[in-house]
């Protein structure tokens, strides 16, 4: 800035607020990535009123049709059809249920019992915390996918056992880190206080401990939910995971993957929607971690 | 021990309590026999290093020591004359905070970050007396008004965040006062406040004491705060008090070495002074304890008798005990 004369012999600082801040690029809210789960959500919901077919109707006679913008396709099948020429576009559409249904009811079940775990385990300490601890180590130490195809060859494959078998496993990772944010939370004074105050170990743990944990508990969902529908497809690729006919994306990857070279639509669509719903629910959750709790680089 | 204040019975009533802690050296006596009482409207200074057990003890009275590495091994505490040592932990949380409330160090997490003001004020107001509604924002406003906070209804609304840290100690004061409880025990409440603001608080403490008659322990190593807001002062030294007295003769009249040696480490105000004297050698390890007066290895007065022989107490003045061979009655 060239020096002025100054009106009033005041010293002009120079203007910090119209100066870009460069940590400012990394905090804006990531709106493709919202859009994008907005959407997901939106077609989730509402896939009997936005679905042009029957996701499960077959027709033979329409086997491996293209999309519409190529050469062979019809309007009717915006998005072609399969090997048994079920519409593409109402499989998708469907298909959305699957993953919405398996990443939120799995992510809230772990993050509940895993939250629960790592509370009681940081606010009790001692014992309690070891053997807890041990158990989530070992939870930890267990492949998700080779317990789901235990369950799914010997109870069957079920939407149940995709769920039950992932949470099973994901509680661990809640378990620790929101440990981990107890156990800096119980040196703070206004744990002690409370407890001076005549507050028990249930009002502590939450009135105190777990809504401090809630910044956390919110980024890990949102980057578990990403984490959680790509098991999910890779366990109904494998066929362990929702059983057909229900239409799920990983399955419809599974049952194009023969036909790629002469049909890529059928696998190739399903793999680009869970690769966008991904990536989004990825980049929010990096979004939400800067901005809640930049100390959670970690994660 | 120290003689009980004229008139009124004491509030609080400590008889020869031992806290223990076990680590994998050994045992350590972090309060190793401790007595003193409080009466209603009479603070008691806990003076000492680091380490000298003075917060140790002040837990013990709630029974809020460090689990499971401490435990209160022995003596008792009566609190208008119930026994606290043999209580239930669920009658203890009634009396905690009810009866026994506490003041900590640290302002700047003596509050939930994640909770307004308003919110935390409120909650000892309904768990102390079940208030709901109009009534309780009537009585957090009233509580925040009387720890001197401006424009309290305002404040309610604010976060912990949004005030600076002698506004949060305020808070902090004001729901320590919410039962109002008869015992208030402030662990060095003003260390980390500036100087000014730290004048504030201490005549805040004092005004609040007044209102409520309640008995004070007051826990600082500042020697300065001691002398304008304590009735009596207890000096600690490895887990022992070492003197105590009425707060005039513990400065005019200092009887145990430790004590001359704590009054003449501090700076006088307009008199020069080439150097301070500090006290040779370090804070005794608690593990290892010399056998005799734990301060002989560092004491200028010492005698071949302080090696051998822990010091009992000894009368030093009017209302003054200590703990030091010095003060043992001729042919004792």
């Amino acid at each position: 800035m060239p020096a002025e004369p100054l009106a009033d012999g005041a010293l002009t600082l120079p203007d910090v607020a119209a100066r870009p801040d460069p940590a400012a690029r990394g905090r804006r809210v990531p709106v493709v990535s919202l859009g994008i789960i907005v959407l997901f959500v939106l077609v989730a919901i509402l896939a009997p009123f936005l679905s042009p077919a029957d996701p499960g109707e077959q027709s033979l006679r329409n086997r491996f049709k293209p999309p519409v913008w190529m050469e062979g396709g019809s309007s009717k099948h915006l998005l072609g059809t399969d090997r048994l020429g079920r519409d593409m576009l109402s499989r998708m559409i469907w298909g959305s249920r699957v993953s919405l249904a398996a990443g939120v009811v799995t992510v809230l079940l772990a993050s509940a019992f895993g939250a629960g775990v790592g509370l009681v385990a940081g606010y009790h300490g001692g014992m309690v915390d070891a053997v807890l601890m041990r158990a989530t180590d070992a939870t930890m130490s267990f492949p998700v996918i080779l317990l789901a195809l235990i369950l799914a060859v010997t109870v069957g494959p079920s939407f149940t056992n995709v769920v039950v078998a992932i949470a099973v496993i994901l509680w661990a990772r809640y378990a620790r880190v929101i440990r981990g944010q107890v156990l800096t939370l119980m040196g703070l004074d206004f744990i002690a206080q409370a407890r001076i105050a005549g507050a028990g170990a249930w009002r502590i743990i939450t009135r105190h401990l777990f809504p401090n944990t809630l910044n956390t508990l919110v980024v890990l969902v949102t980057l578990q939910i990403g984490y959680v529908i790509i098991v999910e497809a890779s366990l109904s690729f494998l066929g362990a995971g929702i059983p057909p006919p229900t239409p799920a994306w990983g399955s419809m990857i599974s049952e194009g993957r023969e036909f790629v070279t002469s049909a890529w639509w059928v696998s190739s669509l399903p793999g680009l929607a869970i690769l966008l719903v991904v990536l989004a629910f990825n980049l929010l959750g990096d979004w939400l971690r800067d901005t809640l709790d930049p100390k959670l680089r970690q994660l | 021990m120290i003689p009980a204040p004229p008139a009124s019975a004491p509030v609080i009533e400590v008889r020869d309590l031992r806290t223990h802690l076990v680590t994998r050296w050994g045992a350590i006596k972090a309060v190793d026999g401790v007595s003193f009482s409080v009466a209603e409207g009479e603070t008691l200074g806990l003076v000492g290093e680091s380490g000298s057990g003075k917060s140790m003890t002040c837990l013990s009275l709630v029974r809020l020591t460090p689990r499971p590495a401490s435990r209160i091994v022995g003596g008792s505490v009566l609190l208008d004359g119930d026994e606290l040592t043999t209580r239930t932990e669920a009658e203890m949380q009634r009396i905690r905070g009810r009866k026994i409330a506490m003041i900590l160090q640290d302002p700047m997490s003596s509050l939930n970050p994640v909770f307004s003001v308003g919110m935390q004020v409120r909650e000892p107001l309904t768990m102390y007396h079940g208030l709901r509604g109009a009534t309780l924002t009537e009585r957090a406003t009233a509580l925040l008004a009387s720890v001197r906070i401006p424009s309290p209804a305002a404040r309610l609304r604010a976060f912990p965040y949004q005030l600076s840290g002698g506004m949060r100690q305020r808070v902090v004061g004001a729901m320590a006062i919410a039962a109002p409880p008869r015992l208030l025990i402030a662990d060095e409440p003003t260390t980390s406040l500036d100087l000014t603001i730290q004048a504030q608080y201490l005549s805040l403490l004092e005004e609040l004491q007044d209102r409520h008659r309640l008995a004070m322990i007051f826990i600082t190593h500042n020697l300065g705060i001691v002398s304008r807001i304590c009735d009596r002062v207890a000096v600690m030294y490895a887990g022992r008090i070492v003197e105590s007295g009425p707060v005039r003769r513990i400065f005019t009249a200092p009887a145990h070495p430790y004590t001359q040696a704590l009054l003449e480490s501090i700076p006088r105000l307009g008199t020069r002074i080439d150097h301070l004297t500090a006290i040779e050698g370090q804070p005794p390890d608690l593990a290892r304890l010399p056998s005799g007066c734990s301060f002989a290895p560092r004491c200028a007065r010492v005698m071949d008798r302080c090696r051998v022989e822990a010091p009992p107490e000894f009368a030093a003045g009017p209302g003054q005990v200590s703990r030091c061979w010095l003060w043992a009655p001729a042919g004792g």
